[in-house]
């Protein structure tokens, strides 16, 4: 096998000891890389039912196929899963940036991390070379911080990070992992699982060549694909950057705002992707071997906010910006460098932010609880010191680093109304309540809401669909885009550059570059079978039918104004859609799994661990359960 | 007569670069049919958060790296300014790499002999995938004319304005 290193790095931080094994060929065919290594790890490694914190589940770092390789966006894209400290199921995050193509390198496709070290520790990969290395003093340092001191102590300013702040330190939920300063693995807490391990860092140093098996054809390809990369498909990047959205979903009644009581927010021309280009973005830079660009670095010059930085994105612009009411660009970017320093997710963050500042206007919290913070909705202060409080777990912070879900539960007084999450994962930025496809794909998302397993927004806002109803037939929409997105999260190719590929494009990549044999359709099939196997996971871990569901205000809250006014998605009509998906999965009524299905996709072996699971879908009572205080 | 001046070398405008190092990614390539940057003969560098700048071979005027060869295996093509290794004299001892200002000379990893830009022929592969056109082969002079306009359209601005 050629592009893959084929290499399985084992590293228990219990023992302190490691070991490799080889990368089996037929898994690198049935699975890929990335997302589908991962999920193949986890399933196979993490006994069901433990703990998210059980110091002997597994952290999988996954490299996608191409890392080290000259495919447009595909070149460092890496992947992290385990257990979800939100969700108790699938945890999985992606990032790129340059820590990926050093990582394999340095002769990795995967690196698993089991055990709980003593001491806070770092690992430092340099090619053969694994060692467990002191980290006490950078113990209670920020992301940025910590790369730039393990660099210098290690002297050498070409090692690549992935490190967690502080608020993985805390086992804050949703803490993120962070690298190269502003890329991040954002969801489902796997920050919060490296804090539970003690280990802070992983710093990767590779100086192994890699090869493709049939250069000439990969050129061909790779120069062709290059070409299309800079071109229409994927100009909205390069220009206004996913912060263009702002307007589109504001218009189509489809920003959240002030955490989902509206879907139209009244100051999102000051925090849109127009004015943040005009005003605040200095430079539109790349990640390794991006053939496009996007990533908008934004600065402040002046006022309260002058000298902070970050990356912006139509994502934590909605979360911390129209999700709290705030409508100040410069607050925006520092409330996101807040949680790049941090390492918070920036995206439930500001879901959980909002969450507070409700249940602090509608009185169920005061200042007493808040620490003297007046925290309303649109006050940039309170939200910046409170992300801080979060990731510090001080005052009402330590229970809303608990995730909306658990600080519900807590809190009590029917707050749960407005806890914004799915499988106690905080909503992403798109208002499903009008986008009943993508209500769908959020319900089902195998890692809690999220828009990026299935990229079923597609058809509701393109108008393929109708978005104010649904059918049985918005099972296969959403199908379709959850085997295609398990595809790209195993190549890991950038989905910024998703427009530039087909199928059979995909397989001959991936022919060219590892000498295996590949076609469209066998890609499409191990998509589907990756998208099976993470159900499988979560049948496992106890998630069913009742766990595919949507927060309680998108079910009972109609959008308040815009063309969405009124809408909002009925229990009969979440069954109706469930119904059709299921059925269309191949799966049984409660969202198992069938044998058929299974032998179909070549996960025979796995059926027996679901068995039965079926006829007794359990009731979801994972919240509030576990480790972290 | 051509003079030394007039040579052209891989240059990177830094308000273009994007920090990608898909440079380095299809010199590594061309050269020897794989990756690895240290294979590659042009190196891109990010200084945090967002100063990008890609850097190989100046071609300088008295280069450093030529001089320091304590085994003279280095030579300046006077054809094209490119400077040539002589493999059979390089031992790979690395005193042009500590020569060279820019880190545009290096040693190659696996035949442990000094590698540098050699122009591919006129058709520099990395300026052929540069997605921004950050790249360019540019002489110093065309870097003094470009300074020179941008100096001037400052300084013309600053004038128009204080005249309003």
């Amino acid at each position: 096998m050629d592009g893959y290193a084929g290499k399985i790095l084992y590293v228990d931080l219990t023992t302190g000891e490691s070991r490799t094994e080889p990368l089996p060929e037929k898994m690198a065919e049935d699975f890929l890389g990335g997302a589908g290594f991962g999920i193949k790890m986890i399933t196979d490694l993490q006994r069901p039912g433990t703990d998210a914190f059980d110091p002997e589940n597994p952290i999988v770092f996954s490299l996608g196929t191409f890392c080290g390789v000259m495919v447009p966006g595909a070149s460092s894209k890496w992947g992290v899963s385990g257990k979800s400290p939100q969700s108790n199921a699938l945890g999985e995050a992606y990032s790129t940036g340059f820590f990926g193509a050093e990582m394999r390198r340095a002769g990795y496709d995967i690196v698993v991390v089991t055990g709980k070290a003593k001491g806070p520790t770092y690992l430092y990969i340099e090619d053969e070379s694994v060692q467990l290395m002191d980290a006490s003093h950078l113990w209670g340092k920020d992301n940025w911080e910590t790369e730039a001191m393990i660099k210098e102590e290690l002297g050498d300013p070409g090692v690549r990070l992935a490190s967690i702040g502080q608020a993985g330190e805390n086992l804050v939920r949703f803490a993120c992992i962070i690298n190269d300063r502003l890329r991040a693995a954002g969801r489902t807490g796997m920050g919060a699982i490296m804090g539970s391990k003690n280990l802070k860092a992983i710093a990767v140093r590779g100086t192994a060549d890699i090869t493709v098996a049939d250069v000439e054809k990969f050129k061909e390809l790779s120069f062709e694909m290059y070409k299309r990369a800079k071109g229409p498909a994927t100009e909205k990047y390069r220009g206004l950057g996913t912060a263009g959205n702002v307007l589109v979903l504001n218009k189509a009644a489809a920003m959240p705002t002030r955490n989902w009581q509206d879907a139209v927010f009244e100051g999102a021309e000051k925090i849109s992707g127009e004015f943040m280009n005009e005003h605040y973005v200095t430079k539109i830079q790349g990640c390794d071997a991006c053939g496009s660009r996007c990533e908008h670095v934004a600065s402040v010059n002046e006022g309260p906010y002058k000298g902070s930085y970050a990356r912006v994105e139509y994502e934590p612009i909605y979360s911390l910006g129209s999700c709290t009411g705030v409508d100040r660009a410069d607050a925006i970017i520092r409330s996101v460098q807040l949680c790049d320093l941090y390492g918070l997710d920036a995206l439930s963050a500001g879901v959980v932010v909002a969450f507070g500042m409700e249940l602090f206007e509608k009185g169920l919290i005061t200042k007493k609880d808040t620490g003297g913070i007046d925290l309303r909705f649109g006050n940039h202060e309170a939200q910046t010191e409170m992300l801080r409080k979060i990731a510090f777990r001080e005052d009402i912070g330590d229970i809303l680093a608990e995730g909306v879900a658990r600080a519900a539960e807590k809190i009590g007084k029917g707050s749960e109304a407005f806890a914004l999450h799915i499988k106690g994962v905080e909503m992403t930025g798109y208002d499903v309540r009008g986008l009943k496809t993508c209500a769908l794909g959020y319900a089902v998302s195998r890692r809690g809401a999220d828009h990026q397993r299935h990229g079923a927004y597609g058809p509701d806002l393109k108008g393929t669909v109708d978005r104010f109803s649904v059918d049985k037939g918005r099972g296969q929409l959403v199908i379709d885009g959850e085997d295609v997105y398990s595809v790209i999260d195993s190549l890991i190719l950038c989905k910024f550059n998703r427009g530039i590929w087909n199928f059979d494009e995909m397989a001959q990549m991936y022919t060219h570059v590892t000498g295996l044999p590949m076609t469209g359709e066998k890609i499409l099939l191990a998509g589907e079978r990756i998208s099976n196997l993470a159900r499988v996971y979560n049948v496992r871990e106890g998630l069913g039918r009742a766990d595919d569901n949507l927060p309680i205000r998108c079910m009972t809250d109609p959008i308040k104004s815009g063309v969405a006014k009124g809408s909002l998605v009925t229990r009969d009509e979440l069954d109706i859609l469930l119904d059709g998906y299921y059925e269309s999965r191949g799966w049984t009524n409660e969202g198992v799994p069938t044998k058929a299905k299974m032998d179909e996709l070549g996960l025979s072996e796995y059926y027996q661990s679901i068995e039965g699971l079926a006829k007794k879908p359990k009731p979801r009572k994972a919240k509030g359960k576990g480790g972290a205080k | 007569m051509m003079s030394k001046r007039e040579h052209k070398f891989v240059s990177a405008d830094p308000e273009l670069c994007t920090g990608c190092t898909l440079c380095e990614y299809a010199c590594a390539l061309e050269k020897d049919g794989m990756f690895n940057p240290l294979r590659s003969r042009i190196r891109a560098v990010r200084l945090y958060p967002s100063g990008n700048i890609a850097i190989a071979c100046r071609l300088c005027e008295t280069a450093p790296c030529v001089i320091a060869c304590p085994r003279d295996a280095l030579d300046q093509s006077e054809e094209n300014g490119t400077i040539i290794v002589d493999d059979d004299k390089c031992d790979g001892c690395g005193w042009c790499l500590e020569a060279c200002d820019f880190g545009a000379i290096t040693i190659h990893p696996v035949t442990k002999k000094a590698i540098v830009c050699d122009l591919c022929d006129g058709e520099p592969k990395c300026i052929e995938i540069c997605p921004v056109e950050a790249l360019s082969l540019a002489s110093r002079d065309t870097h003094a004319t470009k300074a020179r306009i941008e100096a001037s359209r400052k300084l013309l601005k600053a004038q128009e304005e204080s005249e309003l």
